[in-house]
């Protein structure tokens, strides 16, 4: 039973008062570009996944509270939680420099 | 073997716990016996001189207890009858009380004469994992022959009989300190967390406090331990910060410190379960720092026969006698590696009990409790073994143990000399319990002064002290636990330890002849594991300790191995040349000690497993029928059968009577979402795959949800209550799912839109009245809204004075209004078109009927005629696809390959050639009729009934390329017969919608 | 050395001392044929397929731990094949088919039970589910087939019928020889048969690095030491991503924790296996008396493989309500795998497109019971580099083509 921090309403509960939503930060093509999206790319939306032993940012719905979406970065071999932040934001850049996979591409330029 | 010798007398601090002016009747067995109140099952039946408890798990061998807490192995016994019964019990935990029932387990005819002793006979041929080996001709024996007496030989207990009457609960708490352990250093701990101002929770698995203070030496304060614990644990017990629990076990720890501890309410007490206590309680604890003072469990030595009844840890043996004041036997003999098995001969001798020799491995050595015993007159053999034990047939009781000299590494035994005696106390050390450490990733070290392991590093909030800790002098213990505590103000308490002479350890004891090839020097005493076993199993090349472990059966008993692991560890050593802790261990895993399913389950069995969700007029469906069907969370009316009727005669009365006068419906699990906001038709035109924001206000339109994958995931009709205002409704399984969705998709990836999604499904009550009378009922009721308005409208007003949104939507093909109130309205407007429609003969109807009449239409269901892989293409629903709109949920994916091949199975009716031939729900269509299977299939029946309206059966199946057939006849191969149907256009009943129109 | 029972009574007067090694711990060759990647029960089963139906005995199996120690030693041991969609069948038929005559084949008792499997139908939708899949087998050939509540009691004395249950019992999915196997006699009989012909197995060898020629797999990086091969199979379940990207190749996966337990070993109580998936509980009871409860995943990604409580609860209240009588029978221990979750849920067995480099993964929670029949297809895929025909559907390319395996379609879950 995990102790997950809402970074939203700052409850503190258990596992079971929120819901995963699994790997964050995957861009949707269609919002972007409906017209032009392979069937590869739509295919690495919706299944390909990082899935690191280790480092992994994800989203979490705080169910039984605010009922806000949020991210956070979790160690998949200790469940340690390494840092929560908005759903609509980027982790501390500190989390950023050890991503890695897809995760390392998408944060390359954000990080300044 | 007379019941009166075991008893001592009680007197000089003999028998302590056991008050001798209150006799206990029990019966075990069926035998009628008597103990004293505050004796545990197993000092009781060892006072009346029944001292085989149990037989072993694999070869039936008699055994007695070893030990008088959680380690044991063997003395494990059935309490309590039929629905109340319990197997697998540890009888020295046992709490004696008036007319407890306990039973042995695992033998037959009886406890004293167990046929299965014959696997003992011919335990030659049976050793570790020789199943793997054999049984394998011919093949299909090995199910009908072998493995059901394999199956009826092995187990231990028997479950109870029927269902359990007991109450289970469970509480959540969190606190600055859980203290798992109340000996001298978990009492040490809590009591300097307490002062310094933390929340404290103290738990220990006995019923009293103090662990093995009662039976050591050493002073606190110049006081006897047990004293200082006393003091103590009333000082935490009235301390306000502090919650005390007894006879509560930390049975595991999970991530982030969260903890499980299974209190054992009233397992002592029947009268406490009279009075309603919970047996069992589950505390679910988050502590933000554990203090692990779990203690050590004494080591028992590996010699031959050192299974059999009578021989038992040194400090069970002391236990047995300072504790309870029953004598293990007339004359034992102590075999021992270190002081403690002295200070066991020394609290013998005092109560008068016999010790025929203290067999000790070490060379000559000096120490305070050595002196003491040579000083009492015991006699003392240095450097020497037990090799063997001598038995009364059958093995039942102990008439002597052969004694060899013993130097390290020496083998096979030669000389043994013969030394009389009932019993033997074995000391060999002790082992930290580590357990809690290990279960949520903690790291062990190896111990070379312990031979043992203990705790190492770990990456939560978790401090080992005391024994648990390594540490075995009172004064580390106390401190350790005071320092773990927290408190820098606190004085630590004087201590006064004895000192003792090194301990060695000694892992196999020679034997002469074939014993000494291990084969009756038993490890893992449950499960019948010998030296022998362990060695096999290295010989083999199972060397992994965990593939020893597998192969063997090593610790896999109910015990989980807390008193073999380490000596296990130690013989595979020795039989692969490597050092101890190169071996490693297996892992714990939680529980520490079993817990009951009964726990596990709380109070969310029975009424509470999933509560009913109820509609407001629940109430008045469980006065009308009986057959009920669960939908969701809810419990939905299947049909209502008229006394006499059947169910399929009352669905089709219901049917008839919806389209030919006028039925009505509870639909209020009908899924509700408000979607409120300037950005309300942007959101609905993303999730829907068809167009919403051209709805007008005031009017409604079917709407598809896909999912992002493209397949079909929701339906229902949506109402544009005003520009900015939507009630979308959702299949009735559905509604929390879907508003979740919502949700996520509006928080997470448009989060720009300005807009609202609210649940009110609970808020709303609304039926469906629907049949050609409809129409008339609500006249009748009387109304501001003119009911005349058109299909797919809905408008607000009251009608019979109750508020309602009314919408003309149609689930049945009928004129139909859904009517929806305030739930708080809900039953007495249902009360109110009963009244109205008793003129007009209105009939409720059921689930089912509304599942027929909506596939009379052709209308499909979510769930039926799809199944997460069926797209709008699929089902002939291509005009709820807008081909304007750039973007919405799985938009994109129905570009895929494989959604747009041509080809795929789609929604078509069907017409059986036999109209009375209903075909079966599921069936499938071959795509050509062969003699056997397989044959290869082209589709499947998706929805089958029978039609009283149109009186012949009707069915809607996904067919492989199957709009492009109609009117082609296909096959379906039932079990018995060929059934066959002509494809048809699913809309069986009013094509046009003149009905519905109306 | 042949087992029989007649090796057991010669080696009894000897006190076993004379048992040859089961199999050998041989020291890692710099260049193989082919390398297998992980000793479970899939990667030993590959192993022994490719030696003994392609004729390649210069391979290697290459292990982390100890062999037979990730989810081939933690699962639930449940066998059955009646799925739902064709490829499905075809695989687990096989897998089924190759278990009835295991021990016969490996000289191994793997103690194949097909002592019966019970899907228990508790909602009217999941009946006609079950109803949809019974049809489907039956035509496939497969003998299985739906009860009634009183057949289910018969089979199950102790199951709660009771009409007015929160869920009653409306049947049950049959299927009379599915059951159970000894997890370990499965990956130790393929692994001693794989060694017999000469196949390496390398325990205690972890994996760093996979090496590439441009498209084409050289090598393999181990903790033991560098392997030359021109073909890797990755049979890594739980960890198949991790290893895939070692060679650059991302995959459809998420790796989570199946939870499951023993009860305390009990006389004979419940002979055949019964699922209960709309309760999520399954329980079957083994040859030891223990009762062995499967429970369901826990939601986050995690490689801890450590038992948790969360689901287990869940698991444990719904059996209690579906067999009372387990209310004081009393849980002995828990535990959990890293299992691999496809976007589907069922299978890869793939080509990918690094040349030379095959992967077999992503089975969920219904790995055990396709072992034999996995490895078989795979052995043969990896042998003739192209997909045996059964492996075809499982194939990576499904996901873009939007060509899903979905068992869950009929109520079912893939267990």
């Amino acid at each position: 039973m995990l102790l997950i921090k809402c970074p939203v309403c700052g409850v503190e509960g258990e596992e079971c008062d929120f819901h995963y939503g699994g790997q964050a930060h995957i861009a949707r093509p269609a919002s972007t570009d409906p017209e032009n999206i392979s069937n590869e790319q739509q295919r690495d939306y919706l299944f390909m996944r990082h899935n690191p032993k280790g480092l992994h940012f994800e989203r979490w719905r705080c169910d039984r509270g605010c009922g806000k979406w949020f991210h956070a970065a979790r160690d998949t071999t200790t469940h340690e939680f390494k840092a929560y932040y908005g759903i609509t934001e980027l982790p501390p850049k500190q989390l950023m420099q050890q991503a890695t996979g897809s995760w390392a591409e998408y944060f390359a330029d954000k990080i300044k | 073997m007379s019941g009166k010798p075991y008893r001592l007398p009680l007197q000089n601090g003999i028998g302590r716990r056991v008050d001798q002016t209150k006799p206990v009747s029990f019966s075990f067995d069926g035998k009628q016996m008597q103990g004293l109140a505050g004796d545990t099952l197993a000092s009781a039946l060892l006072a009346n001189g029944q001292r085989i408890m149990a037989r072993s798990f694999k070869y039936h061998r008699p055994r007695s207890l070893i030990s008088l807490g959680s380690e044991e192995p063997n003395a494990i016994v059935g309490i309590g009858e039929g629905a109340a019964h319990e197997p697998n019990i540890r009888a020295g935990q046992v709490e004696l009380f008036e007319g407890l029932v306990a039973k042995s387990q695992n033998r037959w005819p009886s406890l004293d004469f167990d046929i299965g002793i014959l696997n003992d006979m011919f335990s030659r041929f049976m050793p570790s994992g020789f199943y793997y080996k054999t049984f394998m001709w011919p093949a299909s024996f090995w199910y009908k022959v072998y493995e059901p007496v394999i199956r009826y030989a092995a187990g231990l207990g028997v479950a109870p009989d029927n269902r359990d009457q007991d109450i289970y609960e469970q509480i959540h708490v969190d606190c600055d300190v859980l203290v798992a352990g109340a000996g001298v250093a978990g009492i040490a701990a809590a009591e300097a967390a307490a002062i310094s101002g933390q929340r404290v929770i103290i738990c220990d698995e006995n019923p009293y406090f103090g662990g093995q203070a009662d039976i050591s030496t050493g002073m606190i304060e110049d006081k006897p331990q047990i004293d200082w614990v006393r003091e103590k644990t009333a000082f935490l017990a009235d301390h306000e910060n502090v919650q005390v629990l007894n006879r509560t076990t930390v049975t595991g720890a999970y991530a982030h410190n969260y903890l499980l501890a299974l209190q054992q309410v009233s397992d002592h007490d029947p009268e406490m379960i009279a009075n309603g206590a919970p047996r069992h309680r589950l505390w679910k604890i988050r502590a933000a720092k554990v203090i692990m003072a779990t203690g050590a469990i004494e080591r028992s030595l590996t010699f031959a026969n050192n299974d059999r009844p009578g021989i038992m840890l040194s400090g069970a043996a002391r236990g047995l006698v300072e504790r309870y004041g029953v004598a293990p036997g007339l004359t034992g003999s102590i075999f021992t590696t270190n002081d403690d098995g002295y200070r066991t001969a020394l609290s013998l001798k005092q109560a008068g009990v016999g010790v025929a020799r203290i067999i000790d491995c070490r060379q000559q050595t000096e120490s305070e409790a050595v002196n003491a015993a040579i000083a009492a007159g015991i006699e003392v053999q240095f450097e020497a073994a037990i090799s063997n034990v001598e038995t009364s047939r059958g093995g039942k009781s102990i008439e002597a143990v052969k004694v060899a000299p013993y130097q390290k590494n020496r083998g096979r035994v030669t000389d043994e000399t013969r030394i009389a005696c009932d019993f033997v106390a074995v000391a060999g050390g002790f082992n930290p319990v580590v357990n809690l450490w290990c279960h949520n990733g903690g790291k062990l070290k190896f111990d070379s002064g312990l031979s043992s392991f203990v705790p190492d590093s770990h990456h939560d909030n978790i401090v080992a002290v005391g024994s648990a800790n390594g540490a075995m002098d009172l004064a580390t213990c106390i401190d350790q636990g005071y320092a773990a505590g927290e408190t820098s103000k606190f004085k630590r308490p004087k201590t006064s330890t004895v000192k003792e002479a090194k301990a060695e350890s000694l892992w196999f004891s020679p034997a002469s002849g074939s014993d000494n090839e291990g084969i009756h020097h038993f490890i893992d005493f449950q499960h019948d594991v010998k030296a022998s076993d362990l060695e096999l199993a290295q010989r083999e090349g199972y060397e992994s300790v965990e593939h020893t472990k597998r192969y063997t059966t090593l610790g896999m008993a109910t015990d989980q191995g807390k008193n073999s692991n380490i000596n296990a560890m130690a013989v595979i050593a020795l039989a692969t040349g490597k050092k101890l802790e190169q071996v490693g261990t297996t892992t714990f895993r939680p529980p520490y000690t079993p817990i009951s399913f009964g726990a596990i389950a709380g109070t969310s069995a029975g009424k509470l497993f999933h509560p009913v969700r109820e509609t407001s007029v629940y109430g008045w469906h469980l006065k009308n029928t009986n057959v009920f069907e669960p939908v969701g969370d809810w419990r939905r009316p299947y049909c209502y059968p008229k006394p006499g009727e059947s169910k399929q005669d009352a669905i089709n009365r219901e049917i008839l009577n919806v389209r030919e006068n006028v039925g009505i419906l509870d639909a209020s699990t009908l899924g509700k979402i408000e979607i409120k906001g300037p950005d309300a038709a942007k959101l609905l035109d993303l999730v829907y795959s068809n167009m919403f924001s051209t709805l007008k206000v005031g009017h409604c339109r079917y709407g598809l949800m896909l999912n992002e994958l493209g397949f079909i995931s929701d339906d229902g009709v949506t109402a544009r209550l005003a520009e900015d205002h939507f009630l979308i409704h959702t299949t009735s399984g559905a509604s929390d799912r879907i508003a979740a969705w919502l949700e996520e998709w509006l928080q997470t990836e448009w989060f720009d839109l300005d807009v609202f999604v609210t649940p009110v499904t609970e808020q709303w009550a609304q039926f469906a009245i629907a049949g050609p009378n409809a129409r008339k009922v609500l006249e009748h009721m009387g109304t501001d809204i003119d009911l005349s308005l058109p299909f797919m409208t809905m408008a607000s007003g009251n009608i019979g004075g109750f508020p309602v949104r009314l919408f003309r939507i149609s689930f049945s093909g009928e004129l139909s209004y859904e009517l929806a109130t305030p739930a708080g309205y809900g039953q007495s407007l249902w009360d109110a078109i009963m009244t109205a429609g008793s003129k007009f003969d209105i009939g409720v109807y059921g689930t089912e009927a509304l599942h027929v009449l909506r596939a009379e239409k052709g209308f499909i269901v979510v769930g039926d005629e799809t199944d997460g892989t069926v797209t709008p293409h699929d089902v002939g629903m291509s005009w709820a696809v807008s081909r304007k709109k750039p973007d919405f949920i799985g938009k994109r994916s129905l570009q895929q390959p494989f959604l747009a091949a041509e080809g795929r199975k789609q929604l078509v009716g069907l017409y059986t050639i036999d109209p009375d031939e209903v075909l079966p729900d599921g069936a499938h269509a071959v795509r050509e009729v062969k003699q056997s299977p397989p044959m290869q299939t082209i589709g499947h029946v998706t929805s089958s009934y029978w039609s009283p309206t149109l009186k012949r059966s009707i069915a809607m199946a996904l067919i492989e390329n199957g709009r492009a057939r109609m009117g082609e006849t296909i096959s379906f191969q039932l079990e018995d017969r060929t059934v066959k149907a002509e494809i048809v256009d699913p809309v069986f009943y009013d094509k046009q919608g003149d009905r519905q129109n109306v | 050395m042949r087992y029989s029972v007649f090796s057991i009574a010669r080696n009894a007067l000897q006190y076993h001392k004379g048992w040859a090694k089961v199999w050998r711990s041989p020291e890692l060759k710099a260049n193989y044929d082919a390398v297998i990647i992980g000793a479970g029960g899939h990667g030993l089963a590959t192993a022994y397929y490719l030696a003994k139906e392609h004729g390649m005995t210069n391979i290697a199996v290459v292990e982390k731990g100890w062999l037979g120690g990730g989810n081939t030693g933690r699962n639930t041991t449940i066998i059955r094949s009646n799925y739902l969609q064709d490829s499905s069948i075809a695989i687990y038929n096989l897998a089924h088919r190759l278990y009835a005559d295991l021990s016969q084949e490996l000289n191994f008792n793997t103690m194949f039970s097909p002592r019966g499997l019970l899907m228990l139908c508790q909602t009217e939708h999941e009946l006609r589910g079950f109803k949809r899949t019974a049809h489907a087998n039956r035509l496939a050939g497969l003998n299985s087939r739906i009860l009634t509540t009183p057949e289910v009691k018969s089979l199950v004395p102790i199951i709660n019928d009771s009409p007015n249950a929160r869920y009653p019992v409306l049947g049950a999915y049959y299927q009379p020889d599915g059951g159970t196997a000894r997890h370990d006699g499965v990956a130790w009989g393929y692994a001693r048969g794989a060694d017999a012909m000469g196949v390496d197995i390398i325990q205690n060898c972890e994996v760093t690095g996979l090496s590439r020629d441009g498209d084409q797999i050289v090598g393999v990086e181990t903790t033991k030491g560098t392997i030359r091969t021109k073909k890797v199979g990755v049979v890594t379940a739980g960890h198949t991503s991790v290893l895939m990207q070692m060679a650059g190749v991302n995959m459809p996966i998420e790796s989570v924790c199946l939870q499951a337990m023993v009860s305390e070993p009990l006389k004979p109580l419940i002979d055949v296996v019964v699922m209960a998936n709309t309760v999520h509980g399954y329980i079957s009871q083994s040859d030891k008396g223990d009762l062995v409860i499967g429970g369901g995943a826990d939601a986050y990604n995690s490689y801890i493989q450590r038992g948790a409580f969360t689901s287990l609860e869940h698991t444990v209240t719904a059996l209690v309500e579906t067999f009372p009588v387990l209310s004081r029978i009393k849980m002995m221990r828990q535990w959990a795998g890293t299992v691999d979750m496809t976007g589907d849920r069922s299978p890869i067995i793939s080509l990918t497109d690094v040349k030379g480099l095959y992967v077999n993964g992503g089975w969920g929670t219904g790995g055990f019971k396709s072992i034999p029949g996995s490895g078989f297809v795979f052995a043969d895929t990896i042998a003739n580099d192209r997909p045996h025909p059964i492996a075809e559907p499982f194939g990576l390319n499904r996901f873009a083509e939007g060509r899903f395996i979905d068992e869950s379609v009929a109520a079912g879950v893939a267990h």
